[in-house]
């Protein structure tokens, strides 16, 4: 056991050796090693056990116990970790651990230096224990590694009993024994307490049901009441919210103790806790009514796998807590989401802008030349200012702009002059890419920025480049080739290129297994590509080969996505992590564990700084690229995300989903602020125009939509006020905001692409069926 | 069991877990086999579940096989094999007994490895573009339509596309006759009509060659008129073919010697047709054509015979095509017409003769849209009910208006069809300008001021008809006084002449003498312009006219008799243009009232150039009964 454990230390300490590196580019080491850095390390051994599920529970105990942390990330971590502690060390001393309790007891005295050892250290003590005792413990580890965590997240009200947690207690999570018999008669009557409360109070206390049924459930077949759990699923899944189908679905096929070994989904629900946002008058009433009814069953439940977020003020109606639920694990707490974002742009870079003769001369019409010069100047002006919002320039190290990087600038700067200004009275032009005689499986398109080079991964598991230009590809002459060019002459970077080997279009081939995403860089000279035989690729377009494969999924990759400068990019996959690299680095800087099931889809932020992912648990996390916090926690869709979209300023979030709706975010205040409804099927795409005034959202149901997303965001009143409480009215004016529905004839849209000037690019496989 | 059957989902009885033991030599106990039966069915359904993961990555619907394997083979079990055809396999029912099986036939290998019959490779995938949705409007042209990779043609209908091809744009023109006969008859041809459409497509690339282009109108036309093609999306394409002739300075319109003119003509009737004919089709279409067709007219910088185009596209286009695009953009486009026609240099002469072309041109669709508007206004008063079905056919068989291109419903009410509705469902969104009926007399004034009695002299040709005088829309006419009136020559005693509502109902006894009865076709290029103004009637007719006629003397009132034989043009000579004399000869411009001047300094309209050969040639065509 020890030996196996090892290996897995060493790759998240190997992990957390190389964060240094995260400041390669060219530059000098600038040290980002501070306390933030042992919360990414501790998460970072939690997808590993998760994945490896029953096999290697032995680490759970340990690493169960330090994966609490990125539950409460961004949080207060300190206080938690301390309780952590004692809770560790109560649970060594009961297994006559001594040595891991002096080591433990030493180095948590050391705090906050070394964590990384700790972590080593105590899995190491363990392992001794693990000899003798290999059995019982083995039994208890599953409980060990639910209870261990709840042990540190005491609801707020009871926080202080909690200063010497009893470990028995904690260790007997499901398996104490109420009278199986009477569950149903608890839940009964919690039911018809509710059921009689007053209306503004129900709706809040509803959300109980749903966590309070399931944990009981599951207490019932952990108990080995077989017949008695089915009984009680048939009496009450019908009372459930629609949207926790998918969740019921998987438990009603789960019957026995030995089942729940194996099953992740709800291992994740017993070691994270739910978590309901409850007004403080609603909770004072469900309080005095369990405690008339001395109804400890239920109380218990509440009090260890539930966490309510009690807020002060007017309790919330049905639709606010409807379209905030709905996620694995229940709502975001408050404090999560209270951590400052700098969502803000980065401050251009100053490249003089030649005032191009060719252009100028072209439209000699008068008037003409005059406003871009202005223009140019305003937007010079414009980014002189720097961003209150904004990260600090150098807060994660950037690659320095190169000679081509700067041209492409310039270009980008002239395009962006003769850029159409959308509206809800101008919409853009859609351009559609089909596919055709795609058999194998279009899985992933990427449009390159300048919509130049269009990239598609495929089910076969090849990509395959186009030139969406009239310009064919070309390879690089042959290092032979190359010797014999006159390397001095001007046109020496159109010399080394192979005419011979021009085509419209160039296939890629490495990957063993479907191809799930695909991504560009910004400079256009790679491709990355992430697939299922757990891979990220990344290939040169200049020669049309594969550089390298970043192996660290270990299963598959869903997503990946260049950032906006290059050199990082990101990916998520089955392991239920994110992971941040460099692409000099063959492992990864940074992983961003804490989704509590696959991460299905990753985007950077505009300015780099943080990286967005979306997760088939139905929750949305924003995490500090500079130290690995989940600094932002979105609740709300009803179904595993499957696109996400940042506004070009930087401020909103677009996530799209299976269930068909796209919610609208505020990440500097981190509120929902709006929700698009109008699809009948999986949002696969989605894209702001370049100046952010419309949304387009693609679909399975061959839709493009476009949103009026100014008038969503400007409609909504977000100040630090209303971000206390969490949550705003949501008006629902998704007929309002609709501004057009584009329909293919069979083509699910896969793919969103604004040009430069604001021409709206879809793609998609022409379906024939 | 009953508890069993409650459940939602499917399980494997236990029943079948004995059977599946015993097969492979185990003996199994009632319990062990429940409870291995109920684990499978547990482990089922995880792989199930997790196998749709993998379908939602691959952005399907359905679930496939190879998700399956793939949720096994990332759970460490083995995967199956055998099952990853991407066709569906056949679940079947045994008759007898309650047995489902796969089925699953043998093949014979040694047969498919000696097949001589090599499959071929499926086709490659390609991305095609195509725009999909024009500044978030209308859909140029539906997504999906079959790519031509797959559609696969047949030796024979290969044979007859290249025979086809070849004979009409060949030289034979006999040849031609009957392959655009055969073209617009066979009943077989659906699988070619992207191969036709395509080659029509090329007349961009031979704008040089007038005769071309005319062949490959009246492959259109042929296509159209074809009852057994159902022309869909392709008709987008014919119809921007069209376009082009109608529209595009062609390379051919350098050479005053080519009468593109008469291409042009022939194929604004053409755009006519399609859209009368076609109309469910291209309704989207026609928003975006008189966009186009205004968009042209509103550029000074093209060309004259553009411009021509634009004109004649909108008179195909009918008369509320006039009336709302061309008649107020008339001011302004006046002045530059003037420019032109004012311009008496050597070196003018060609742009001037060119600008006596459009002028006639816009005086034909001006006239047309003036008695439309009458007669509907005059149906509308009349409350049109009898009188609808006479008045229409008299609409049709009236002069410049071509039979077979002009349904007999010619929207002359005010609910409008076809076309009509098209310009009022736009209306509330119509873009280029904020458009308001002008009543006729304003109409009539205005644009009298523009071309005078060149105008008013159209309308005194039919005999009028007594009592269909409507004295309603006119009245107010009556007692306003020329504007021109402070001219100082003869005018100022004289009455603008006035318009008759009733000409429009009679129907048309057309003097050409070589007028023949027109097939309904598109043959009616000849007869359309076919306008001479013959003996106007005199005031001794005995009608009922309040109105003063036009102020022109009568044939037999004196000699300069004017011959006025707008857009006229004489059969047997194809080219000989316009024909257009005032019996005035050009005074100098009154610059008192400019307006009233343009009318009078034109003294001839069109252009005499000598026919060209092979024009006439390939033109014999179009007499054709086709």
């Amino acid at each position: 056991i020890i030996r196996q454990k090892n290996p897995k230390k060493k790759t998240y300490y190997a992990a957390h050796v190389m964060t240094p590196l995260l400041s390669a580019p060219g530059e000098k080491m600038a040290a980002v090693q501070d306390a933030p850095m042992e919360l990414d390390s501790e998460k970072e051994t939690k997808p590993e056990i998760l994945s490896d599920g029953t096999s290697n529970l032995s680490g759970n105990t340990a690493s169960g116990t330090l994966s609490s942390p990125p539950l409460t990330a961004g949080g207060a971590p300190k206080q938690e970790d301390q309780q952590t502690l004692i809770a560790v060390l109560q649970f060594l001393r009961r297994n006559k651990l001594t040595e891991s309790v002096d080591i433990l007891r030493r180095e948590a005295c050391l705090e906050d230096q070394e964590d990384s050892q700790t972590l080593d250290g105590s899995g190491g003590g363990k392992g001794d224990g693990d000899g003798g005792d290999a059995n019982s413990l083995l039994s208890r580890v599953s409980i060990a590694s639910a209870a261990a965590p709840q042990s540190t997240l005491t609801p707020i009200p009871v926080k202080s009993e909690y200063d010497q947690p009893d470990v028995s207690v904690v260790l007997s999570a499901y398996s104490q024994q109420g009278d199986p018999s009477l569950y149903q008669v608890y839940y009964t009557g919690l039911k018809n307490f509710i059921e009689s409360v007053l209306d503004c109070h129900r709706a809040e206390l509803s959300q109980l049901f749903y966590p309070l049924f399931v944990h009981m459930y599951l207490e019932l077949v952990y108990n080995n009441h077989e017949t008695k759990a089915k009984a009680f699923f048939e009496k009450f899944s019908g009372d459930q919210e629609c949207y926790y189908q998918d969740d019921l679905q998987i438990l009603c096929g789960l019957t026995k103790k030995e089942h729940l070994k194996g099953n992740e989904a709800l291992l994740d629900f017993r070691t994270s806790r739910f978590v309901l946002r409850i007004s403080r008058d609603s909770y004072q009433l469900l309080k005095r009514h369990l405690q008339e009814r001395h109804n400890n069953q239920i109380w218990n439940i509440i009090q260890e796998h539930l966490y309510i977020d009690i807020f002060d003020g007017m309790p919330r109606s049905k639709s606010q807590i409807d379209s905030m639920s709905g996620s694995f694990a229940g709502e975001t707490r408050r404090e999560v989401n209270k951590a400052k974002v700098f969502y803000g742009l980065l401050k251009e870079p100053e490249i003089e802008v030649p005032l191009d003769d060719e252009d100028d001369e072209a439209e000699n019409e008068e008037g003409k030349p005059k406003k871009k010069k202005t223009k140019k100047d305003s937007m010079g002006s414009k980014s002189k200012k720097q961003d209150p919002n904004a990260p600090q320039q150098n807060r994660i190290p950037l690659p320095e702009l190169k000679d081509s990087d700067k041209l492409d600038k310039i270009m980008y700067m002239k395009e962006s002059t003769k850029r159409i200004r959308l509206g809800p009275e101008n919409l853009p032009s859609i351009c559609f890419y089909s596919f055709l005689n795609a058999y194998q499986g279009l899985t992933a398109v990427d449009f390159t920025d300048d919509s130049s080079l269009l990239a598609g991964g495929f089910a076969d598991s090849t990509v395959r480049v186009w030139s969406a230009t009239p310009k064919k590809l070309r390879k690089v002459k042959s290092a032979a080739e190359l010797n014999l060019i006159d390397k001095e002459s001007d046109d020496v970077l159109e010399r080394i290129m192979d005419e011979k080997t021009a085509s419209e279009s160039k296939n890629l081939y490495g990957h063993s297994g479907p191809v799930y995403g695909v991504s560009f860089s910004p400079d256009r000279n790679y491709l990355l590509s992430s697939s299922e035989d757990g891979t990220v690729r990344l290939w040169s377009l200049q020669t049309f080969t594969c550089l390298v494969g970043y192996k660290g999924h270990n299963y598959p990759v869903w997503d990946t996505h260049f950032s906006p400068f290059g050199y990082y990019f990101v990916s998520g996959g089955h392991d239920r992590v994110a992971r941040l690299w460099a692409t000099d680095h063959y492992q990864p800087l940074r992983i961003f564990a804490g989704h509590l099931a696959d991460v299905t889809c990753t985007r950077f932020h505009p300015n780099s700084n943080y990286v967005v992912t979306g997760s088939t648990d139905r929750t949305i996390r924003l995490w500090d690229v500079l130290n690995g916090n989940c600094v932002r926690f979105f609740t709300g869709h009803k179904g595993p995300i499957h696109s996400l979209a940042f506004s070009p300023n930087g401020k909103f979030l677009a996530s799209g989903s299976t269930d068909g709706r796209v919610l609208l975010w505020d990440i500097g205040h981190g509120l929902m602020i709006g929700e698009l409804k109008g699809h009948t099927d999986t949002i696969y795409a989605l894209k702001f125009s370049r100046d952010g005034e419309i949304l387009a959202s693609g679909s399975m149901d061959n839709t493009v939509r476009l949103w009026d997303s100014m008038k969503a965001f400007d409609d909504m009143e977000t100040d630090d006020f209303t971000a206390a409480t969490g949550h705003i009215p949501l008006p629902d004016n998704s007929q309002e905001l609709l501004l057009g529905m584009y329909h293919s004839k069979s083509t699910p849209v896969t793919h969103l692409h604004f040009t430069r000037r604001n021409l709206l690019l879809a793609a998609g496989a022409y379906n024939s069926q | 069991m009953t508890e069993r059957e409650e459940r939602r989902f499917a399980e494997v009885p236990r029943e079948s877990i004995k059977l599946m033991a015993e097969s492979s030599g185990v003996e199994l106990s009632e319990e062990v086999a429940a409870l291995l039966a109920e684990d499978v069915c547990y482990r089922l359904r995880e792989a199930t579940q997790n196998s749709s993961q993998f379908m939602r990555h691959a952005k399907r619907r359905k679930l496939s096989v190879e998700d399956l394997n793939r949720a096994l083979r990332w759970s460490n079990t083995e995967t199956i094999c055998g099952y990853g055809a991407q066709d569906a396999l056949p679940f079947r029912p045994l008759k007898e007994g309650e047995l489902f099986f796969v089925e699953d036939r043998e093949i014979n290998l040694v047969e498919l490895a000696l097949a001589t019959n090599i499959p071929k490779g499926c086709a490659e995938t390609m991305v095609r573009v195509h725009v999909s949705y024009l500044d978030g409007k209308g859909n140029l042209e539906p997504q999906g339509t079959v790519p031509t990779a797959v559609q696969s043609l047949s030796e024979d209908l290969l044979k007859y596309y290249q025979q086809i091809t070849r004979a009409i744009l060949g030289e034979d023109p006999h040849l031609m006759k009957v392959a655009l006969l055969d073209l617009q008859s066979n009943s077989k041809i659906a699988a070619l009509l992207p191969y036709f459409v395509y080659v029509i497509s090329g007349v961009k690339s031979v704008s040089h060659d007038l005769d071309q282009l005319n062949r490959l109108l009246h492959m259109v036309k042929s296509l159209v008129q074809n009852p057994y093609l159902y022309l869909g999306s392709y008709v987008r394409s014919l119809v921007s073919s069209v376009m082009y002739c109608i529209l595009e300075p062609l390379a051919a319109s350098i050479n005053p010697l080519n009468d593109h003119w008469t291409l042009r003509d022939y194929a604004a009737l053409l755009l006519s047709h399609i859209f009368w004919t076609h109309g469910d089709l291209v309704s989207g279409l026609y928003h975006q054509i008189l966009l186009s067709l205004q968009k042209v007219l509103s550029d000074p910088v093209r060309p004259l015979c553009s411009h021509y185009g634009a004109v004649v596209g909108l008179h195909a286009l009918g008369w509320k095509a006039v009336e709302r695009v061309l008649y107020p953009h008339l001011p302004a486009y006046w002045a530059n017409l003037q420019a032109v026609l004012d311009d008496y240099s050597v070196s003018n002469a060609q742009v001037k003769a060119d600008g006596h072309k459009v002028y006639g041109a816009i005086l034909v669709a001006v006239e047309r849209l003036l008695k439309m508007k009458a007669l509907s206004l005059t149906l509308a008063a009349e409350g049109s009910g009898a009188g609808l079905p006479g008045t229409t056919t008299g609409a049709v068989g009236f002069r410049e208006n071509s039979p077979g291109l002009s349904p007999p419903s010619e929207p002359l009410s005010e609910p409008p069809l076809g076309i009509a509705s098209h310009l009022q469902a736009g209306g509330a969104g119509c873009p280029w300008e904020e458009w308001t009926p002008v009543s006729l007399p304003a109409m009539y004034c205005e644009l009298y001021s523009f071309f005078g009695d060149s105008l008013a002299v159209r309308f005194s040709t039919g005999p009028p008809l007594g009592g269909a005088t409507p004295p309603g829309p006119c009245q107010p006419l009556e007692g306003r006084k020329e504007p021109a009136s402070s001219a100082p020559n003869l005018e100022n005693t004289r009455k603008m002449p006035q318009l008759t509502a009733s000409m429009n109902i009679s129907p048309r006894q057309d003097g050409s003498p070589r007028m023949e009865p027109q097939p309904p076709s598109l043959a009616a290029t000849e007869t359309r312009k076919t306008c001479s103004v013959e003996v106007p009637p005199g005031p001794g007719l005995g009608t009922t006219d309040i109105f003063p006629k036009a102020r022109f003397p009568l044939p037999q009132a004196g000699p300069p008799a004017f011959s006025f034989i707008i857009g006229g043009r004489q059969m047997g000579r194809r080219c000989q243009g316009r024909r257009f004399q005032t019996s005035f000869t050009p005074t100098p411009p009154l610059t008192t009232h400019p307006p009233r001047a343009y009318a009078h300094k034109l003294p001839v309209i069109g252009r005499v150039s000598k026919p060209v050969r092979r024009w006439t040639c390939s033109h014999y065509s179009l007499h054709l009964p086709l």
